[in-house]
């Protein structure tokens, strides 16, 4: 197997994800973009991975873990912007905006 | 494992496993799609379940079985229950809706995810044009070199690690108490 077919399927779910970063206004989708974003890095360091031994895929597993964590605290964070302004539309949070 | 198996089954083990990658590829790339196109949020969340297992199916097929049954537990089993915990708690409309898009920003954003991908794409096409992957015959799995690489070479960043979900956990609970 070719190594650039995983990089470019991994190339094709980054700029996937990128597209719904940008174009999607409710605050789980925009997560769940996010994580396909990170699971195309990591497609990436796995596949990288298999010419340096073992420590791509540790490092895969690192970014699982971080990963989990962001997810944690991103719902929690708009658990609480829903309950603040009753709705989790991020095209609404324009406080900052002056 | 399983490519493993598969490759000392057959001398010549890219043919299997190319099917495989392309049947996951379809799959995935099309699942993503509608992931980021759907009207619908909990058929968006069953869609990244096809997306993330095809995720672990690539992983097996680069032989990596740990990591793909990680991916499995932890994104499947947890992360797609949580954001669809988040899907519930946020009220989000269950049925079809049509103001999930930003229609303004959409060109625009199409236009930069098109331009990033070619971009992409020709580096990777230029830079590693016909890299063969290096496979071994080894049947064993690679889980021991894991996790003594884990608890040799990566004992500090693991250790950060934890200390990192403790941190998240806290966090979590501090940001969505009632108070």
């Amino acid at each position: 197997m070719l190594l650039n077919q995983f990089l470019l399927l991994s190339a094709a779910l980054f700029c996937i994800g990128v597209y719904g970063v940008l174009v999607r206004r409710n605050g789980v989708l925009v997560l769940m973009s996010i994580e396909m974003i990170l699971n195309a890095v990591n497609i990436n360091l796995v596949a990288f991975g298999t010419f340096h031994g073992i420590a791509g895929q540790v490092f895969a597993l690192f970014v699982i873990a971080v990963a989990a964590a962001e997810v944690g605290v991103g719902l929690a964070i708009i658990l609480l912007i829903y309950r603040n302004s009753r709705s989790i539309d991020i095209d609404q949070l324009d406080e900052l905006k002056g | 494992m399983i490519a493993s198996i598969v490759a000392q089954a057959s001398p010549s083990f890219s043919l299997p496993a190319n099917i495989c990658f392309g049947i996951t590829a379809a799959v995935m790339i099309g699942s993503a799609i509608k992931v980021v196109t759907t009207k619908n949020v909990v058929h968006a969340a069953l869609y990244l379940v096809m997306v993330l297992a095809g995720v672990g199916v690539n992983y097996l097929l680069l032989q990596a079985e740990f990591l793909a049954l990680t991916q499995f537990l932890v994104y499947i089993g947890a992360i797609v229950v949580l954001f669809l915990f988040g899907v519930m708690l946020t009220k989000a409309p269950l049925g079809r809706s049509e103001d999930l898009d930003n229609l303004r920003q959409r060109p625009l954003a199409l236009l930069v995810s098109l331009i990033l991908l070619g971009v992409l794409a020709g580096t990777l096409l230029d830079s590693f044009g016909d890299d063969k992957l290096p496979f071994r015959l080894s049947p064993e799995g690679n889980t021991q070199a894991i996790s003594d690489s884990i608890f040799s070479t990566y004992l500090i960043p693991f250790e950060v690690v934890s200390v990192l979900l403790l941190a998240a956990l806290i966090g979590a609970i501090v940001l969505a108490r009632k108070d």
